[in-house]
């Protein structure tokens, strides 16, 4: 069996740590998405998904327990080497589409690679406009965002997601802010890509027919893992 | 092929592009305060320049003489009762001048040396007669100490047997013309009847009716100096140099040796006030262009909290961060510096037209040096960094999650 893409064993989060309103988010979550996974991750408002999801997107850091990305421990990494893991292994979609206003559609989703790189260059460039011509957008690729529909927008920002061709997709709410029919679209494209790059997904979401459509469903509760199942049953 | 940018410029750029009504508001502040600072400072230097050239158009820079005559007691106890006379200071010529002269053409930074004979003398013609300065001159020599040539109003400015120069307020008491001739008498009770052979206005009145050049025998003779001279003018290549030049001579010579920033204490602290008073502004300036640029950024740091939030998930760090932040500061700075210099060197131009001397001549120069611009370009980059710093510290420590949240 192959390494998991990642690996989380009795994760825990706090916050306000060492002071009276100590709050525990987090209690001991153990899970492990394998490459090509597509999961949905759902739950009631306040039950930690969005907390959980940062940490697995290194965005925040654990109080305890193990996490780890494509086999490597995160817990002794500085900040710096976090930063590149993000950058490199992780594509973000959020909720509302965060794409950066002062620059293009093509610009947008060439910046992870000149993050990367230090610049942009050529083959960035075409890959760019290659993934927005896979999301219907290649017409678009000059605009800024707020030229764009939303769904345009999300479309632009999951393009982005995918530039630097990640290990792991993570999507917090990704049609929460669209029409079903835009939802589906968005839902549809995600789909595609994973089936494509084999990539690991890991989306939160509310809608109970999107996460229907999942190979697995991890149910969250009160910061625990109510349930974990596949999608079918 | 596309000019790519790496990260940080083009992020900053393109921030400050976005930032449309900001960016201008402080590049408007930049370009205010680098002009003030660039024309002030070429303002002041120019014209600091004019009032040293004037003063020093009639002046050597250096000037040896003999030391002066003291009284010594032969006895010197307590309990002397005694009561010293100043000595009266006699004209002396310096003692071996010609070996000084040499010393003095030598010593490093010392451009020429020209031996001068002077002393009292009346210049009479007819009923009337004027006390005068009477100068015995080398004149190739002296042409080197004062711009003498420059100033000639009439004729050229040689001396030779009893020709002389005077100058203009001098003739014009004496009714002189050209090629008159006039007598000059000296309190040891020689004279001698001299021929105008040129007539100077040196820009100084009391000097245009005192000055008298004759050859430098003729005034040995006349002052009873037979060989000697009363004093050495020096000229220096840089003109501030010329107090340390005079204090190595006195330590070479034991003469008295002063420079014309000694003579002209008084002139140089007020040059001096007026460049304390100058740099004062300078610093205000600075500090307020500073706050400026530093009070848009902390602001915008704010407004692009989401921004840089988005950026760091997708893998930008601190560091990358900072710099967008430093990047935006050095621009405005570097920014502001050109149009700054452009707008000083308008100003310059205006108030050249409209301020002019009483002969009409503009007060100062229309021209910008460029060691200016240089020095505004560089600091004005530098104060932008520096400004920068708070903001983008704050920028390079926000919290991802919070930043996309908000």
């Amino acid at each position: 069996m192959t390494t998991p893409v990642i690996e989380l064993a009795g994760l825990t989060k706090a916050y306000n740590l060492g002071t009276p309103v100590e709050t525990e988010v987090l209690h001991g979550i153990d899970l492990s998405l394998a490459e090509g996974e597509f999961a949905a991750l759902i739950g009631p408002s306040g039950s930690g998904k969005s907390t959980l999801l940062n940490i697995i997107g290194l965005l925040e850091r654990p109080t305890g327990g193990r996490l780890s990305i494509g086999g490597r421990d995160t817990a002794s990494l500085s900040e710096a080497e976090i930063t590149q893991l993000r950058g490199r292994s992780i594509g973000f979609v959020f909720q509302f589409h965060h794409l950066l206003p002062a620059f293009t559609a093509l610009e947008n989703v060439m910046m992870p690679t000149i993050i990367a790189r230090g610049r942009a260059d050529d083959e960035a460039e075409a890959t760019a406009l290659e993934l927005l011509d896979a999301v219907g957008l290649k017409a678009h690729a000059l605009k800024k965002p707020a030229a764009l529909s939303g769904g345009q927008q999300q479309r632009v920002a999951i393009a982005r997601a995918l530039a630097l061709r990640p290990r792991l997709i993570l999507a917090d709410e990704p049609t929460g802010n669209l029409d079903t029919h835009t939802a589906d679209d968005i839902f549809a494209l995600l789909r595609e890509f994973n089936r494509q790059s084999s990539c690991a997904c890991l989306i939160v979401t509310h809608d109970p027919r999107l996460a229907a459509r999942c190979d697995r469903i991890v149910r969250l509760v009160d910061g625990r893992i109510a349930d974990d199942r596949p999608a079918s049953t | 092929m596309k000019l790519r940018l790496p990260f940080a410029p083009l992020v900053a750029l393109r921030f400050l592009r976005e930032g449309r009504m900001q960016t201008l508001l402080i590049l408007a502040g930049t370009t205010g305060g680098v002009a003030v600072i660039v024309f002030l400072t070429q303002l002041i230097t120019q014209l600091q320049a004019q009032i040293v050239d004037r003063v020093l158009g009639s002046q050597a820079h250096v000037v040896i003489r003999p030391a002066e005559e003291a009284n010594r007691r032969a006895i010197d106890e307590a309990g002397f009762a005694s009561i010293i006379e100043p000595r009266a200071q006699r004209l002396r010529s310096i003692d071996q001048w010609e070996n000084i002269a040499r010393l003095a053409a030598d010593m490093p930074g010392v451009t020429a040396v020209s031996p001068v004979v002077t002393g009292p003398a009346f210049a009479v013609r007819g009923q009337a007669s004027k006390s005068v300065a009477l100068m015995g001159v080398d004149a190739e020599r002296y042409r080197r100490i004062v711009r003498m040539e420059e100033y000639m109003v009439a004729g050229r400015f040689a001396v030779d047997g009893t020709r002389a120069v005077i100058g203009s307020e001098l003739a014009k008491d004496l009714g002189i013309r050209m090629d008159d001739k006039l007598r000059v008498a000296l309190p040891n009770g020689r004279d001698e009847l001299l021929q105008v052979g040129g007539i100077f206005d040196i820009g100084n009145k009391d000097l245009n009716r005192r000055w008298i050049f004759v050859t430098l025998p003729l005034a040995q003779s006349l002052l009873d100096l037979p060989g000697g001279v009363s004093n050495l003018d020096l000229t220096v290549a840089d003109i501030f140099e010329a107090q340390p030049v005079a204090d190595r001579l006195r330590g070479a010579t034991s003469l008295t040796v002063e420079s014309w920033m000694q003579t002209n204490a008084q002139l140089l602290a007020a040059l001096r006030n007026q460049s304390v008073s100058n740099n004062l502004i300078r610093s205000f300036v600075v500090i307020i262009v500073a706050l400026g640029i530093a009070s848009v950024l902390v602001v915008s740091v704010v407004q692009k909290q989401k921004e840089i939030g988005i950026l760091r998930a997708m893998g930008a760090s601190r560091g990358m961060i900072l710099q967008v932040f430093l990047i935006q500061g050095a621009v405005v700075g570097a920014v502001g510096s050109i149009l700054g210099s452009a707008l000083a060197f308008t100003l310059l131009n205006v108030f050249s037209a409209i301020y002019r001397n009483a002969d009409g001549q503009p007060l100062f120069a229309a021209e910008l040096e460029p060691r200016f611009i240089a020095m505004a370009a560089v600091v004005a980059t530098a104060v932008g960094l520096l400004s920068a710093l708070i903001p983008a510290r704050r920028a390079a420590r926000m919290d991802p999650v919070q930043a996309i949240r908000s």
